[in-house]
């Protein structure tokens, strides 16, 4: 029930904005947050956009999960290395 | 790499769970408030890629599974009224009462309309002007302003013909509920996310303060989850905090306009919760103000709702123990047998965010 996906925002019309939803227009309320801009991602619920998204935020956690990522490639490339000294000497 | 790809990328998803591993240092008990959490770890199999060192606890942040049997015998009973549409979402159709669920009522010859939006309810009772549309109130704080914000615009276009029967939800009130009542040991929250745009983090200070538990707010993706309980394992090993791992959507002090309109429209009282009884200052009521918009004091249905049939409970459901994380899903004797997706007894093998649903769909006891 309380699923809200992200989506963009491609105009405002008073209180109406249209967010492309699968390549589609849908038209959500803005009542809940009249700060939206255009080029805004907003959570939808129900019809309603209920949070703008921080551009800022989002990005900061992006950073962080592909900082993570990149840590898990070291580690496995290490061990890759480690693995192959071995029976390379043994060959 | 496309930005939900990047919310999900497994490498670092290794890398938190294997942080997660290091970092717990006796097995975390961490219930996840949300049932949009529930369906999403279980989609992801992150509980069996957490445990042992982790234990994830289903909460009753389903607002669907959280309604009373009567409660929804009063939906129903409104359904029935001749002239009257009831206006629902999706979730509330196949919720049984203790009669009938809101679909075998439409079979019946009852008007029951599913809606995605309260505003698809207004549309409704603009359309046709001879019926009453009575939107379903069902919802915690991420619904209620939806709804709140609907009585408003049915206020600013002079409809007579919509009302809401409000059967919203506060969360906090249903957290401290399952605390106070120290049945199931909990060591840490995740809290739900997008009840907390609106609320903000703020919402959930109360957790280290008073009950000395932590609580990392989370979004749905599955590198969300997993940072937001890797904090939690933090905070576990070092001191109770409030963490906001959800910060793109979800502000400190949440959404000013949304608890606005929501404070003008309804005011807080005790309402009932399924499994956990009578919860003070737990449940949002239509304030005097708009009484015009309040189906309670439209029509009368107590003549109908004087001789309610069984409810689940009566029937062996065992919805209630598992909404407080008591049981889980497959301790109880309807599971996948007498209480099935295609014929439930009880509202958490129903809903979208029930947990005997997530159980049913993928499968979730760890010990089996």
């Amino acid at each position: 029930m309380c699923l809200a996906i992200p989506l963009r925002v491609a105009a405002i019309n008073e209180d109406k904005a249209s967010v492309e939803l699968g390549g589609v227009l849908r038209e959500v309320s803005t009542m809940l947050t009249p700060e939206v801009r255009v080029g805004d991602y907003v959570l939808v619920h129900t019809g309603f956009c209920i949070s703008v998204l921080d551009e800022q935020e989002a990005q900061e956690t992006l950073a962080l999960f592909a900082e993570l990522a990149e840590a898990e490639r070291e580690l496995i490339m290490q061990e890759a290395q480690q693995d192959s000294t071995p029976s390379a000497e043994a060959s | 790499m496309s930005q939900a790809n990047a919310y999900r990328d497994p490498d670092a998803a290794h890398r938190l769970i294997a942080e997660i591993r290091d970092a717990a240092m006796d097995t975390v008990r961490i219930m996840e408030f949300c049932g949009g959490h529930t369906h999403a770890i279980m989609r992801y199999g992150l509980r069996q890629a957490l445990a042992p060192q982790v234990r994830m606890l289903s909460g009753p942040g389903c607002p669907v599974c959280v309604t009373d049997d009567r409660e929804i015998d009063h939906a129903i009973a409104l359904a029935h009224l001749p002239g009257v549409t009831v206006a629902t979402f999706g979730d509330m159709m196949r919720v049984p009462g203790t009669r009938e669920s809101l679909l075998d009522a439409r079979a019946h010859g009852a008007q029951v309309e599913m809606v995605y939006s309260a505003l698809d309810a207004i549309a409704l009772a603009q359309k046709d002007p001879e019926r009453q549309v009575v939107m379903l109130g069902i919802g915690f704080e991420t619904t209620a302003p939806t709804v709140a914000a609907s009585i408003l615009q049915a206020q600013r276009a002079n409809l007579s013909n919509y009302s809401v029967l409000s059967l919203h939800k506060l969360t906090p009130p249903a957290m401290r509920a399952i605390l106070d009542a120290g049945e199931v040991r909990v060591d840490a929250v995740l809290g739900p996310g997008h009840v907390s745009t609106i609320t903000g983090v703020a919402a959930w200070r109360f957790l280290p303060r008073q009950y000395g538990i932590s609580c990392a707010v989370s979004g749905f993706e599955p590198l969300d989850m997993l940072r937001a309980v890797r904090d939690l394992v933090w905070a576990v090993n070092d001191a109770p905090r409030v963490s906001n791992a959800y910060a793109r959507g979800v502000a400190e002090t949440g959404n000013p306009v949304a608890q606005r309109i929501m404070g003008q429209v309804f005011a807080v009282g005790s309402t009932a919760w399924r499994g956990l009884g009578e919860i003070p200052e737990s449940g949002l009521a239509i304030r005097e103000d708009y009484a015009a918009f309040d189906a309670r004091r439209r029509f009368d249905v107590s003549e109908a709702l004087a001789r309610p049939g069984r409810s689940a409970h009566e029937r062996g459901c065992r919805c209630g123990e598992v909404l407080r994380a008591v049981i889980e899903p497959d301790a109880c004797p309807l599971f996948g047998t007498g209480c099935t997706p295609a014929r439930p007894v009880g509202p958490c093998m129903v809903s979208g965010e029930g947990a005997c649903a997530a159980y049913y769909r993928y499968g979730g006891n760890l010990e089996a």
